[in-house]
């Protein structure tokens, strides 16, 4: 026997309100999240205001300044020379590079730049390189260390550590290392150090292919950052990126090819580009950044005047008594050199008024210092311009559609220093 | 094309409003008389000059001089390599120019700096709060006219306004030695709280014996 049964069919208007509410429930309520300053995965002290629709964000408000210290305010203060150490503390990961880049903005305002020994200018060159492999190493351990590779974090940590050997070889100290001064070096490096440069550069090469067969080819690696937050060339244009960040777009823009200072134009190595701007390419761009940076130390390891024990005895800095400090036998036995010393250390190198700007290719991007000085020993205002507080600001617009589980892996390629972003 | 015929370029454009080009270690820069055009100068620079790339700004303080403050720009043309630099003067009493963000996306985190640092505000900015100091700050740290000591301000801290919340607990492990609150000079004790915190204490129930000595605050005196 057949069964009649009734279909109820309600009013469409009635449907449509119910999907309304329907929908409504599903999307549910934002909330607020947030990450830092005292995250783990936000290295350092970053703090992000993370609005959450389910595991999706909607809006992110980067809050920096946790480690403000005021750089800019202690420079006023002190002589060129004297903040030479504070420069150590912008990215405490490649201080050498930071040293570098102060040294030459203050000669650059001297008129010299262009006029440093060519011993000194290698030997800056490399001290620069060496950071920047430095630098990328740990972008690199930590990055893929947030990503869930932890093997990765042991490799580059054992190589990083032996530059700091290297560092301590050159200026005594592994961190807090000053080792330029203005119009030249702190000393010349020992006579063994291009040999040890190069025993480590065989070791590193090992390491680096060992990291790249962890990850490069790596399907979670891959997967992960691959589409993820993707920065167009205009995009990484228009919110001042630099550095690997602004290259990992597709943006050939390298200030080592572009400005060339040092002796970076007689070196010979490219410039790693990428081609989409997304988490892969800028991971990529670093990778061979740190084969090139190999590229440029073995030329330089090679082709440094005097050679690794400086047998000619070729200087390390501008010999000028109105500049760099005369040796100490000089200053115990003539009285010019005795006043050049009295005048250096308590008045500071006497640098003419006007105003330049120098941007340095740190392995964050670019580091520029701007130097408005009204003549003597102190700058009347030195502007830092820190590539890491350029790179964050872009964080607004590329987090939000991104998982919570995407913002590790966002910020680890950024790849950002608290410790220059705040100063 | 070289910055200076850049710099020549802007000068033809805008007149008496741009002083003539300086050139000193190589640099360029150009003063702009009216700091409100500084956006119209900006634009140009960046649509008709190919200028994309925003590197900083960066203000000077000529503290004792009129118009007191400098805004520094520096552009680069990323597809040239020119760089140029853009200065303009601001007075004390106006201490206001026009925002490029428009222009440069990147101009938002620097003219937030230098509204924080300095105190100079621009006009146009959707969300000019304090970047690197915290919010509610009442000084302008990079200003001439504030020490390198820093300055006491009537507002708190940043940290330890509050008792924290486990206030008053028995956390003295040294008999007989000092409680927390008289070991952690930073927590402080507003006089009206006092009241409460001792009728607090009281409530607890110690003993007159045990009070202040194995465990737990005594009353705080009234001074």
């Amino acid at each position: 026997m057949a069964q009649v049964q009734d279909i109820e069919i309600p009013d469409s208007a009635a449907r449509a309100a119910a999907a309304v509410e329907e929908a409504q429930d599903i999307q549910g309520e934002k909330m607020v999240l947030n990450m830092g300053p005292s995250h783990p995965a936000t290295h350092g002290v970053l703090r992000i205001v993370l609005e959450l629709d389910g595991e999706v964000i909607t809006k992110a408000d980067p809050d920096v300044g946790y480690l403000h210290r005021g750089d800019e305010k202690i420079a006023e203060n002190m002589t060129y020379t004297q903040f030479i150490p504070y420069t150590d503390r912008l990215d405490y990961l490649a201080p050498l590079a930071n040293n570098v880049a102060y040294a030459l903005a203050v000669e650059k305002l001297l008129g010299i730049h262009d006029n440093l020994p060519p011993r000194c200018q290698y030997i800056r060159v490399m001290c620069a390189e060496l950071a920047r492999i430095s630098a990328h190493l740990l972008g690199l351990g930590a990055f893929a260390m947030d990503t869930g590779a932890v093997t990765v974090f042991l490799l580059t940590f054992t190589e990083r550590e032996k530059i700091y050997n290297l560092a301590e070889a050159a200026s005594g100290a592994r961190l807090t290392t000053s080792y330029t001064r203005i119009g030249g070096l702190m000393r010349d490096v020992p006579p063994t150090w291009c040999d040890q440069v190069r025993q480590f550069l065989k070791e590193f090469a090992v390491a680096l292919d060992e990291a790249n067969t962890l990850l490069t080819r790596n399907r979670i690696w891959v997967d992960r950052l691959r589409d993820l937050a993707v920065v167009s060339k205009e995009m990484a244009i228009d919110y001042g990126l630099s550095g690997p960040n602004l290259r990992g777009s597709g943006v050939e823009f390298d200030l080592r090819k572009n400005q060339p200072y040092l002796c970076y134009k007689d070196l010979d190595f490219d410039v790693a580009l990428g081609s989409v701007g997304d988490c892969y390419d800028r991971y990529l761009v670093r990778m061979e950044e740190m084969k090139q940076s190999m590229r440029i130390l073995e030329q330089c390891c090679n082709k440094i005047p005097g050679g690794g024990e400086n047998k000619s005895h070729e200087p390390v800095s501008i010999q000028d008594g109105k500049i760099t400090l005369p040796t100490k036998e000089k200053v115990l036995t003539s009285m010019e050199e005795l006043i050049h010393q009295f005048m250096l250390v308590t008045e500071g190198v006497n640098c003419p008024p006007g105003e330049v700007y120098f941007g340095h290719e740190n392995p964050k991007g670019e580091l520029g210092f701007y130097i408005n000085s009204k003549g003597g020993g102190t700058p009347y205002r030195l502007k830092i311009r820190a590539p890491s507080f350029v790179n964050l600001s872009i964080l607004g617009e590329l987090l939000p559609g991104c998982m919570i589980s995407d913002v590790p892996v966002v910020l680890g390629s950024l790849d950002f220093v608290m410790g220059e972003s705040d100063r | 094309m070289s910055a200076l015929e850049s710099a020549n370029k802007i000068k033809a454009k805008f007149g008496a409003l741009i002083a003539e080009p300086t050139e000193f270690r190589g640099e360029i820069s150009l003063k702009i008389a009216d700091a409100e055009q500084i956006f119209e100068v900006c634009n140009f620079a960046k649509r008709q000059l190919g200028f994309d790339f925003l590197v900083d700004i960066s203000s000077v303080d000529n503290y004792g001089e009129d118009p007191r403050w400098t805004v520094v720009y520096h552009l680069r043309g990323i597809a040239s390599g020119e760089e140029l630099r853009l200065k303009t003067d601001v007075s004390e009493e106006k201490s206001e120019l026009p925002s490029v963000l428009p222009i440069w996306r990147t101009a938002n985190w620097h003219e937030r700096e230098v509204y924080d640092m300095m105190g100079i505000r621009f006009s146009g900015h959707p969300d000019l709060r304090r970047i690197l100091m915290w919010e509610g700050y009442p000084y302008h740290p990079l200003r001439k006219d504030f020490p390198l000591a820093g300055k006491p301000s009537d507002l708190p801290g940043v940290a330890f306004t509050q008792i924290s919340p486990m206030e008053g607990g028995p956390f003295v492990t040294i008999a007989g030695g000092n409680d927390s609150i008289a070991r952690e000079p930073r927590v402080r004790i507003p006089e009206t709280d006092s009241v409460e915190f001792n009728a607090r204490v009281e409530a607890r129930g110690d003993n007159k014996e045990a009070r202040g000595q194995a465990f737990g605050p005594g009353p705080i005196e009234k001074k």
